[in-house]
């Protein structure tokens, strides 16, 4: 994985030590909240209900051991002793004192990390496949774009006011993991006949109250006219985007409103009157960052794992959470660990320093030093021999990790909600809960197959309801909590925004309605069909009928 | 209203006109955008130095023409969170405007360091803040990673240093 040279180094530090200073202003009340506030945000501080919220980059969801341990101790030193991953693979910390923020970033500057741009109207987190560099079906390894993109988006002097903030996510892979459908670039990678790398380039998806699917701005885009290009892409939404509204401020809107068509004509005009000028630099960087993300040396396996088939047919425990957590790698005898940080009736995300310690020590020993974190909230041991599976379930099942229900009902997404944000209307957290402990027998997950429940506390949709295969949105409406739910959104190739199917629901009431919902499924699913197959093939009727009609 | 430039207050020897205001032969005069275009002929041949100040919704591409004779560009920032002026300024550079900008409106010393890098190279700053924290703002990151933008502090390029041998990337000249 990429590895802080002297630059990149320095690079953070000066910023940390700039922040030292604003803080300490802050603290001296030299500096008013309204001034601060632009100042701690774009060093990922909010001011949520309670506390103190701070958020820390995880590029492209990409952990070191040592940087997970680092996570670990902040968790204990300075919070409460656990951290909330997120649905963009960062890591937040809800109980952070402000004068212990510059501290916090000093200690994270030492292992090469930092929380720049994890807020404001500027460009976020680069996010992309959890299984990078590992999964069977990758073109190529996503990561080395992100890099390149965290850096020269990193205090971007052009770029750091935008209307609105700006997210960018890249993927390697055909299957889409890293729903670039619904972000504000997209990126997908192709190869064309001469086997050269080329960025399907797409603009204006998003969530948010106002959800959208990206329109395609160029097919294939030579991979090192890709900075200028979005460059280009960057310029023509920073001068013509909506300022009036914030609610109207993202890209999406701007390419709605005067269309994709003439959308792509403004970017092509802008970049045909200033190109590329310094891709030879661009290409060399990449060479550079791309040697450090080469494969690790994996040693040559048998494609028969004795060991861990006698562990499957001796433990059915390990044999379900092998069969639902464990994803294919590209090399024989080696696979990708999902961890699910989805315990019966856990918090989605939430994970404790102890928790993240084991992680890590288990990254350290048996995956090559590597963690990645999901955009559904989970953990990825990228590179494992399959012989060292059942080892790492022992572990795993010691201190909770081992819930076999990757990609189940029970995998939910849910946001902070009301229980920490300020701008929820309603507690996701306590129905994510209680859907997971209603559903907690894993064969009844099992029976249910593959599925998506996303929860989101308001219509800002950080627990992307729009494409859960089940959306949950939870509104306020007098004073009263209550949930909204959609059918048939998805964020993979074929994305697609959920239907609100009706009325709304009592938080108490939600869970039956989900059952409800997966009974007629199962009643009406043909051999093998996934739910959100089923969905598309017979529309919303069906389930309002068992949901509403009785009523 | 204190002027920041090469990081001193100086005195503003410009003025500023409204659209129907006469124009003192030899003047350095600041003219709108709409009265550069109605009044060209005229404006053409004035003897004094010449400016003009843009509103942040106009398209930078309608200066060009007058490049050659326009000495002042004066771009605004209402807010420091409306960030159009930097594109603009930007886009000024990139098509090879060599006359200086200069910024007003709401500028804080947090973004300095970002203004100079797109080419602006005066400021309308007010007397909120000494000359020491606009010195000391001007150069609080010594590196930074995008390429080809102005390098008016102290400020190295990270990926051309890293790639010695290429040489950086030449900076428009800029006036002052």
């Amino acid at each position: 994985m990429y590895r802080y040279d002297e630059f990149d180094h320095s690079f953070v530090q000066q910023r940390t030590s700039q922040f030292r200073d604003q803080a300490t202003r802050r603290l001296k009340g030299e500096l008013t909240e309204e001034e601060f506030r632009p100042l701690r945000l774009m060093n990922g501080l909010y001011l949520q209900l309670h506390a103190y919220m701070l958020r820390v980059a995880i590029p492209y969801g990409t952990l070191s051991s040592k940087q997970m341990r680092r996570l670990a101790y902040i968790a204990d030193k300075w919070d409460r002793g656990y951290g909330h991953f997120t649905t963009r693979q960062n890591i937040q910390y809800n109980w952070i004192k402000l004068e212990d923020t510059a501290d916090i970033l000093e200690a994270l500057a030492e292992v090469e990390m930092h929380a720049i741009q994890t807020s404001g109207n500027c460009i976020r987190n680069v996010t992309t496949d959890h299984w990078a560099g590992a999964a069977a079906d990758e073109i190529a390894d996503p990561r080395p774009i992100g890099e390149l993109l965290r850096q020269w988006s990193s205090l971007h002097p052009e770029f750091s006011f935008l209307p609105r903030k700006f997210k960018i996510a890249v993927t390697g892979a055909p299957n889409d993991r890293a729903a670039v459908k619904v972000h504000d670039i997209g990126l997908r990678l192709h190869k064309n006949d001469r086997n050269e790398n080329g960025w399907e380039v797409m603009v204006g998806g998003g969530q948010g109250r106002t959800p959208m699917i990206a329109v395609t701005v160029r097919e294939f885009l030579p991979e090192i006219q890709l900075i200028p290009y979005i460059e280009a892409i960057m310029r023509v939404y920073n001068l013509y985007g909506r300022r009036d509204n914030k609610y109207k401020a993202r890209i999406k809107i701007l390419v709605h409103e005067i269309g994709a068509e003439k959308f792509r004509s403004e970017v092509e005009a802008e970049y045909a009157r200033h190109p590329a000028q310094t891709a030879e630099v661009d290409a060399r960087e990449l060479v550079r960052i791309s040697k450090y993300f080469a494969m690790p040396p994996l040693e040559k396996q048998s494609r028969f794992a004795p060991h861990f088939e006698d562990a499957k047919f001796k433990n059915k425990d390990f044999a379900r959470w092998a069969k639902n957590n464990l994803a294919a790698h590209q090399v024989d005898g080696y696979t990708i660990v999902n961890i699910s940080l989805k315990p019966e009736g856990g918090i989605p995300g939430d994970a404790t320093g102890d928790q993240m310690r084991v992680m890590a020590d288990l990254a350290e020993r048996y995956s090559h030093d590597e963690l990645r974190v999901s955009h559904a909230q989970n953990i990825v041991l990228p590179h494992v021999k399959l012989e060292d599976a059942y080892t790492i379930w022992q572990q795993l099942v010691k201190v909770d990790l081992a819930a076999a229900n990757y990609g189940l009902l029970g995998d939910i997404i849910a946001c902070p909600g009301l229980d920490y944000c300020a701008l929820a209307t309603a507690r996701a957290i306590p129905v994510s809960q209680a859907i997971s402990r209603k559903f907690a027998d894993m064969d009844t997950q099992e029976k249910y197959g593959p599925l998506k429940i996303n929860i989101s506390g308001c219509i800002n949709a950080c627990g992307h309801h729009h494409v859960g295969h089940i959306g949950i949105l939870g509104l306020d409406k007098k004073g009263e909590e209550y949930f909204q739910i959609t059918l048939g959104g998805s964020s993979g190739d074929k994305a697609s925004i959920g239907s609100i199917l009706g009325p709304g629901f009592a938080a108490e009431e939600v869970p039956d309605a989900i059952e409800k919902i997966l009974n007629t499924y199962v009643k009406l699913r043909q051999p093998g069909e996934e739910f959100l197959a089923a969905y598309r093939r017979v529309g919303a009727q069906p389930f309002k009928d068992a949901l509403y009609a009785a009523a | 209203m204190q002027l920041l430039k090469n990081n001193s207050f100086i005195r503003d020897a410009w003025i500023t006109l409204g659209d129907d205001d006469a124009i003192a032969d030899g003047a350095r005069v600041v003219v709108s955008l709409v009265r550069l275009q109605r009044d060209w002929d005229t404006l053409a041949r004035h003897t004094g130095l010449l400016g003009v100040v843009i509103p942040n919704n106009a398209d930078e591409k309608a200066l060009a023409p007058y490049f050659s004779q326009v000495s002042l560009v004066v771009v605004n920032f209402p807010a420091f969170t409306d960030g159009r002026s930097y594109s603009q300024a930007r886009q000024l550079r990139l098509d090879g405007y060599r006359g200086e900008i200069r910024a007003t409106g709401n500028i804080l010393p947090d973004q300095l360091q970002f203004m100079l890098q797109v080419g602006v190279d005066s400021f309308e700053v007010g007397d909120r803040f000494t000359l020491e924290e606009w010195q000391k703002a001007a150069q609080h990151m010594h590196l930074t990673y995008q390429l080809g933008y102005n390098r008016a502090g102290v400020e190295r390029e990270v990926w051309s240093q890293r790639h010695q041998g290429f040489a950086a990337w030449e900076e428009q000249p800029h006036a002052g």
